[in-house]
């Protein structure tokens, strides 16, 4: 029997997890109704966490069902929020034009998996790592349910990580704490500011920071920049931060243990490069979404994504897959006239890089001769469960190679 | 009353051969020389060459010589020296005398009870030191008995008798001397059930036979640390009680099975899949095996402890399931 081509499926669209630490998220707005199409990458939902306000994407194509979630309420990672029916799944796979794929064989006649796909997994909140499935045990599963408790955004004490009914009990029992004293009207700085702290207290208790720093001559590359900039309008002018994360993006090539996350007690390397930027918020909040693909943006397009990050950073309209993604991170204080920062590491990330105030310095060139240079000064704070001092430092050299040959940055 | 393993096991023969004129054991060396195992000393003084009757060493004829006897009206006890020597018998333990009753349309039943020596421990090598009841759990048609305590050495072979089917009992060779207390008035034991040796809400530690008394210590010593494990002596591999399996596992959502038997296609194999199959969402951690090293049982001392399941592995095994972690 062969399939018929008009097979629906309905699917769950769930609230996704939008970094590490979310737990739960409230629907700020939705973009999309009953009867609306939706396509992969679509911007569906503005949804608020803790941290920052963002758009969320849909990782399904089809129509909009149902709205299962009303705005302004609050709902745990791995809700259901809407239900999307879409063509049975051979018949929706998107086409891809561009890329001239042979003609699929004819399927084997099978049953229809209609029952395999009525409970997808969640959307992919970070698409170039590959995610294992979190261990949570059979009993600790069923008694989250019971609870209704979302297991997977807990922290496992089991072996290997697992998350065991003792975690699921403790959780619901933290839970319902709250709900017996009212709790106060939420200060959302205060809030965010509660999870930078618990975040950073996990990586000073976690992570083993090695931290290295190398005084680069960044005056061929400013003096290449002041030129390149010169022959364009305003709109088009490359800052020397984009520069720097243009060097950033090609020196991991040359140290790829620097660029990925750490979790169960293994580092996963990732092969692409989402590079976290540090942006401080209005009223001293701090950011760091990612710049997805980094390594394969031109220094044009890392200058427009930066501008365009900072832009919705500061308006809270940040993607969820920005806030989520990040393999590596780079915190430039070029404004705040220091020398240089011993940054604290994002976790699961295993490396953040600093770059302080370029300023002009006395140098010494190649003969020995006194000079006036700007000099930049870049650290590295890396995780010595994963790197070491001798390839942080080939990182670092590698940053120098590509400030001193800055034509080959563009 | 006090009595050691093989002082039940003898007990037990001595009652079976008084009790009942139709029983008698034989087997390679059960008479004249008292059994290798000095199980059955003292019983052809007591019984004479009739009902305790020396063999010539040819497992397959006399195991078979046993199926007539049985299947004519006789309750003979077949003696195999070791289980490995069992294996000179499979043809007519696994093709006669568990098939003859099924083969008949229920006309021919055969009331057979073999009793053999296994597992290791004693440095008797690889070919007399292997664990192999795993393996007849496996036949429909037969029952697989394994006493790890003294009240079960002396109780079953009783209860053996008095079924219609074969029965095949397997003595653990490293318990032949170990003591303990039966009440005066010990008789036959049940062959059905398995038995909580010790109460304990943290983790379950399942085995049978020759790896009971190392799981009790083991269990001792985790209450040491604050685990309270529940031992579950399985007595019988088949028909497996599975209820006391799933009750055990829904009591402490862990389990450890413990099986001298090598662990590839292994009795614990077998539990452990009925625990998935039965009890998957009662459990808090992987099932854990502490079973014995991959090898052919070996013979000098420090490496045949290091193959066989010990004290100390069945302890970390179930610290394992228990710390907590992070």
């Amino acid at each position: 029997m062969v399939e018929s081509a008009s097979a629906e499926a309905t699917r769950e669209f769930l609230m996704p997890s939008l970094g590490a630490d979310m737990e739960e998220g409230t629907i700020l707005a939705w973009r999309i109704a009953p009867g609306s199409r939706v396509s992969r990458g679509d911007i569906v939902a503005e949804v608020e966490t803790e941290k920052a306000e963002m758009e969320v994407e849909i990782f399904d194509e089809g129509v909009v069902a149902r709205i299962l979630v009303e705005v302004g309420q609050k709902v745990a990672v791995g809700t259901p929020l809407a239900l999307i029916v879409s063509r049975s799944p051979a018949a929706s796979r998107p086409a891809t034009p561009q890329t001239a794929a042979p003609t699929p064989p004819t399927p084997e006649p099978r049953p229809r998996p209609a029952a395999v796909e009525a409970k997808p997994a969640p959307p992919p909140v970070a698409p170039a790592l590959t995610r294992e499935r979190k261990r949570v045990t059979p009993l600790a599963r069923r008694i989250a349910e019971e609870l209704g408790v979302n297991a997977e955004a807990l922290r496992g004490t089991g072996p290997s990580g697992a998350i065991t009914a003792d975690d699921v009990r403790a959780a619901a029992g933290a839970a319902q704490q709250p709900a017996l004293a009212p709790a106060p009207a939420p200060d959302r700085e205060a809030s965010r500011q509660r999870v930078i702290a618990a975040l950073m207290e996990r990586s000073k208790r976690e992570i083993p920071h090695y931290y290295l720093g190398a005084s680069l001559d960044f005056s061929p590359a400013l003096a290449w920049l002041e030129a390149r900039n010169r022959s364009r309008p305003v709109s088009e002018r490359v800052l020397p931060a984009a520069l720097l994360l243009r060097a950033v993006a090609l020196a991991v090539r040359a140290a790829p243990e620097i660029n990925g996350h750490y979790q169960d007690g293994a580092f996963h390397a990732s092969p692409a490069l989402h590079l976290g930027v540090a942006i401080a918020l209005r009223g001293g909040g701090l950011i760091a979404p990612a710049i997805l693909d980094a390594s394969e943006k031109s220094l044009d397009e890392l200058m427009r994504s930066l501008r365009d990050l900072g832009a919705r950073a500061r308006a809270g309209k940040l993607r969820a897959s920005e806030m989520s993604s990040s393999t590596l991170t780079v915190t430039n204080l070029g404004d705040n006239a220091v020398d240089f920062v011993q940054a604290v590491i994002y976790p699961p990330q295993v490396a953040i890089v600093g770059f302080g105030t370029p300023a002009l310095r006395p140098w010494l060139d190649r003969e020995g001769g006194l000079c006036a240079r700007t000099i930049v000064q870049a650290t590295l704070a890396a995780d010595h469960r994963v790197s070491n001092g001798h390839r942080g430092a080939v990182f670092l050299k590698a940053i120098e190679r590509a400030l001193l040959a800055p034509e080959r940055l563009a | 009353m006090k009595l050691s393993y093989r002082e039940a096991l003898r007990r037990g023969l001595r009652e079976a051969l008084a009790g009942d004129e139709r029983v008698f054991l034989m087997g390679e060396d059960v008479g004249a020389y008292g059994g290798c195992f000095a199980v059955s000393k003292g019983l052809l003084a007591e019984f004479g060459p009739a009902r305790v009757r020396d063999t010539p060493l040819s497992e397959s004829a006399f195991v078979g010589a046993g199926i007539g006897a049985a299947v004519n009206g006789l309750r003979p006890i077949v003696e195999l020296m070791t289980v490995n020597f069992s294996l000179l018998a499979l043809d007519q333990i696994v093709n006669t005398a568990a098939t003859l009753l099924h083969m008949s349309g229920g006309q021919i039943n055969v009331p057979l009870v073999i009793r053999m020596a296994t597992g290791g421990g004693r440095q008797l090598a690889a070919q007399h030191s292997h664990s192999l009841e795993g393996w007849y759990a496996h036949i429909p048609g037969i029952k697989v008995l394994t006493p790890g305590t003294v009240a079960d050495a002396y109780g079953m072979l009783a209860t053996a008798l008095r079924d219609p089917n074969p029965v095949l009992i397997f003595e653990a060779t490293a318990l032949l001397n170990l003591e303990g207390e039966i009440a005066d008035d010990a008789g036959a034991v049940s062959i059905h059930d398995a038995r909580v040796r010790r109460e304990g809400a943290d983790v379950a530690l399942i085995t049978y036979g020759s790896s009971l008394p190392k799981t009790l210590e083991a269990a001792s010593e985790l209450a040491q640390g604050g685990i309270e494990a529940l031992v579950l002596d399985l007595r019988t591999l088949r028909p497996l009680d599975e209820a006391a399996i799933v009750a055990a596992t829904k009591r402490t959502h862990r389990v450890v099975i413990v099986d001298e038997g090598w662990r590839s296609g292994s009795i614990s194999a077998e539990i452990s899949a009925r625990i998935t199959e039965r009890a998957f969402y009662e459990l808090d951690a992987p099932v854990a095996r502490v079973c014995s090293a991959e090898v052919p049982v070996p013979y000098a001392k420090q490496l045949e402890e290091a193959a066989l399941p010990s004290v100390a592995k069945i302890v970390a095994a179930a610290k394992g399931l228990v710390a907590r972690h992070g």
